[in-house]
């Protein structure tokens, strides 16, 4: 199988696979026990809070283990709402985000928390002006994705930290699909708080992290222990949590050269569908992250050609599932005015560490294989007298 | 050699479980699809045809059977071309059947699309019907199944040449049901116990009266429950809550008598009773005619008809008109004729064709 399908999940990285393996075969304690096996699992999660940390340039205690994004958003979303409660509340975000967040922000909006959902333009950005004319006294926080997970589309997050912060609000990433891909600077960026998953960049399923600046103040939404400085109850994934950590180092020690190779993979992968001439777009803006690429193939049924290239061998997604796992169509297409047919013709292909060049090669000519199958099958397809 | 290749529509339940288990025995490659059709409240309890439930159910099938199984969105396409088609049905007086429907515009339009385009060459099902090839004429013909008790071959009736060649029964095959889940159990197949599917699989457990007034609101509107000569008997909440031939549930009696509805006005939003002998049915009034094999229709047609999903055969000719609609006078007057039905014409156990029924010919 040729797996592209990175933005739903990473294959787990050689390094996380290593330190789980070794992890779970030893009998750890719990980091909150006073025994020497307690103290041996509470050693290894602070040593590996530092390296999230110093990955970030923030403060150990400015690290949240959390069981992944969703969490993570959720915690940043609600944590600060609820801290702001008593007042006017309003947060104000975009209508191409992750579920996780537009699905937070519906929670919240049926509790009185009034919302801005901000439109984005053709390339699914956001600018600056249109947040600026969004704000309000009373808007507590502001979250943007900084890279979209369905098209790759990457955010002005600097410049949207800054006007959210000169209004007075907290500014709140999700940064799902960009931790891991490039470095990023929390001591020189205007963002209080970043969810990140650890999956999504080589480490396990069911660990992420939200990042929080010290000086925000949350209230949990998980309650119990005294875990996580009292911000997120419940006892700490060890294991997953220093994979996490293995992962992430191993990412970012060769994200730029990664960007690279992937960059021009994407090009192979291009120039092969143009040189076929099969009819495509690729959607999302100039400074895409390369990872992600999203193809409209017109006249094309996106849920036909990805059931065919998966019985090819080639795994590759489009928009999100519903719970039986059917496709649903794309909001994030949809916020970016894609009319629905084109969204209907819309695949995303994600590429990641273990890509390889004669994988994208083999995968390319079976797409046009496959987009030709389909196009021929249309022009003799049935027809009934309905 | 490259192996047939076969798209079975799956359901999550026994019949379709069993066909596609049968048709990877038989040596074909078999991909399993499930169309997801419906959503709503049901669904979340696990009940109806397109729940997660039945989804899952179909994944741990093809798992056993080591064949690829995908989910497919065809939700838009199945409210718009199945359940309005339901409601406008209703709304205008006529009971519709959309298991008919579905197979038209879904199953053997939608999905046969999509297995074709995905390079299959027959789409399978768990019906119970059989298709067989005439070896004279090269013509395919649709036949009820071995099981007369199951079969279904009277939703099929609207199947083309081109749609029979590329469709596979399998279930008609077997003698029986019980042969069914006999072979689901010897398979090792975790449904060969599950119960048979609910009669709609979008309406939900309160019946479909509940389902359209929920759906409809306003759009129903009460009235009148007249007899034959015009007189008011009685009122009622909307003319969808009827079916022509019902008796029990109208409220009302005509001298002493149970009553029954004879027809349903929709233009003045009435319900028409009458005694139990204007029921009875001579003949109806068919739309356009659909046939499996048009060479094997000559007049007069002498057929066997069954003018509901398995109402017992009335027998009948039929006379067509130029306009492809029909006249079907049956031998003996017919009970539970209802417009919106469809009325399927059979020679022995072959299916010749059929139509929607438009208007019945009372007998009195």
């Amino acid at each position: 199988m040729i797996y592209l399908d990175y933005a739903a999940t990473a294959p787990l990285r050689p390094q996380a696979q290593k330190a789980l393996e070794e992890l779970l075969a030893e009998p750890l304690g719990n980091p909150s026990s006073l025994h020497r096996a307690g103290q041996r699992a509470r050693n290894l999660l602070n040593r590996s809070r530092l390296e999230v940390a110093e990955a970030f340039s923030v403060a150990p205690d400015e690290v949240i283990f959390t069981s992944g994004g969703t969490e993570s958003i959720d915690l940043a979303l609600k944590g600060v709402t609820l801290a702001a409660s008593g007042q006017p509340c309003h947060i104000v975000t975009t209508a191409s985000e992750h579920h996780a967040v537009l699905e937070t922000a519906r929670f919240l909006e049926g509790r009185g928390v009034s919302v801005t959902y901000l439109p984005v333009d053709r390339e699914g950005r956001l600018s600056p002006q249109q947040l600026q004319e969004a704000l309000r006294p009373e808007t507590v926080l502001v979250s943007v994705q900084w890279v979209n997970n369905e098209t790759g589309t990457v955010q002005p997050i600097a410049e949207l930290g800054e006007v959210a912060h000169a209004a007075g609000a907290l500014f709140h990433t999700d940064a799902v699909q960009a931790v891991g891909h490039f470095p990023i600077d929390l001591s020189r960026t205007p963002i209080d708080l970043l969810s990140f998953s650890a999956h999504k960049f080589g480490g396990p399923k069911g660990v992420g992290a939200l990042l929080k600046k010290r000086q925000v103040r949350l209230v949990p939404t998980l309650n119990g222990g005294k875990q996580e400085r009292r911000q997120r109850a419940g006892t700490e994934n060890v294991a997953g949590i220093v994979a996490t950590a293995k992962a992430l180092q191993a990412a970012l020690q060769t994200s730029a050269e990664e960007t690279e190779r992937v960059a021009q993979l994407r090009e192979v992968l291009c120039r092969i569908l143009e040189q076929q001439s099969v009819g495509f777009r690729v959607n999302g803006s100039a400074d895409t992250l390369p990872h992600i690429l999203n193809l409209t193939f017109f006249g094309i049924n996106a849920e036909s050609l990805l059931i065919a290239l998966d019985l090819a061998g080639i795994a590759a997604s489009a928009g999100a599932a519903c719970s039986a796992g059917a496709i649903e169509p794309s909001h994030v297409l949809r916020a970016m005015g894609m009319p629905k047919e084109e969204i209907n013709a819309s695949i995303r292909v994600s590429l990641g560490y273990a890509t390889t060049r004669s994988e994208i090669k083999r995968a390319a000519y079976q797409m046009v294989a496959s987009i030709q199958q389909l196009k021929e099958s249309k022009s003799t397809s049935v027809e009934i007298d309905a | 050699m490259k192996r047939t290749r076969v798209v079975v529509a799956m359901s999550g339940g026994v019949d379709s479980s069993v066909a596609a288990a049968r048709l990877v025995e038989q040596g074909y490659e078999v991909i399993g699809i499930h169309m997801r059709l419906w959503s709503s409240e049901e669904e979340r309890e696990g009940n109806g045809c397109c729940s997660i439930g039945a989804a899952e159910d179909c994944r741990r099938i093809c798992e056993i059977l080591g064949i690829p199984f995908y989910v497919v969105n065809y939700r838009d396409t199945f409210v718009d071309k199945v359940v309005r088609y339901f409601e406008e049905e209703y709304l205008a007086g006529r009971t519709p059947n959309p298991c008919i429907m579905c197979n038209r515009t879904m199953k053997y339009d939608a999905l046969l699309r999509q297995a074709r385009a995905l390079d299959a060459t027959y789409l399978a099902t768990g019906h119970y019907a059989r298709v067989v090839r005439d070896p004279d004429s090269g013509k395919f013909h649709l036949l009820e199944a071995h099981d007369r008790a199951k079969d279904q071959s009277y939703v099929l009736y609207h199947l083309d040449q081109e749609q029979l060649a590329h469709t596979l029964f399998p279930i008609g095959e077997f003698a029986s049901k019980a042969e069914v889940r006999a072979f689901a159990a010897a398979h090792g197949l975790p449904v060969a116990h599950k119960p048979d599917s609910q009669e709609i699989c979008f309406v939900p457990k309160q019946g479909y009266r509940a389902f359209l007034h929920a759906q409809l609101g306003e759009r129903i509107q009460p009235g009148e429950i007249v007899d034959t000569a015009g007189h008011t008997v009685g009122t009622h909440r909307g003319i969808v809550d009827y079916t022509v031939g019902q008796r029990k549930g109208i409220g009302v009696s005509i001298d002493g008598e149970p009553a029954y509805v004879v027809d349903l006005d929709a233009q003045h939003h009435r319900v028409i009773v009458g005694d139990r002998q204007s029921v009875l049915t001579t003949g109806v009034e068919t739309g356009p005619v659909h046939w499996i094999d048009r060479s094997r229709v000559a007049e007069p047609l002498r057929v066997r008809c069954r003018v509901r999903y398995h109402a017992p055969w009335v027998v009948g000719t039929v006379s067509l008109r130029s306009d492809e609609s029909a006249f079907v006078s049956f031998d003996t007057p017919a009970q539970s004729v209802t417009p919106g039905q469809a009325i399927v014409f059979y020679d022995g156990e072959q299916v010749l064709g059929g139509g929607t029924i438009v208007r019945r010919q009372a007998a009195a």
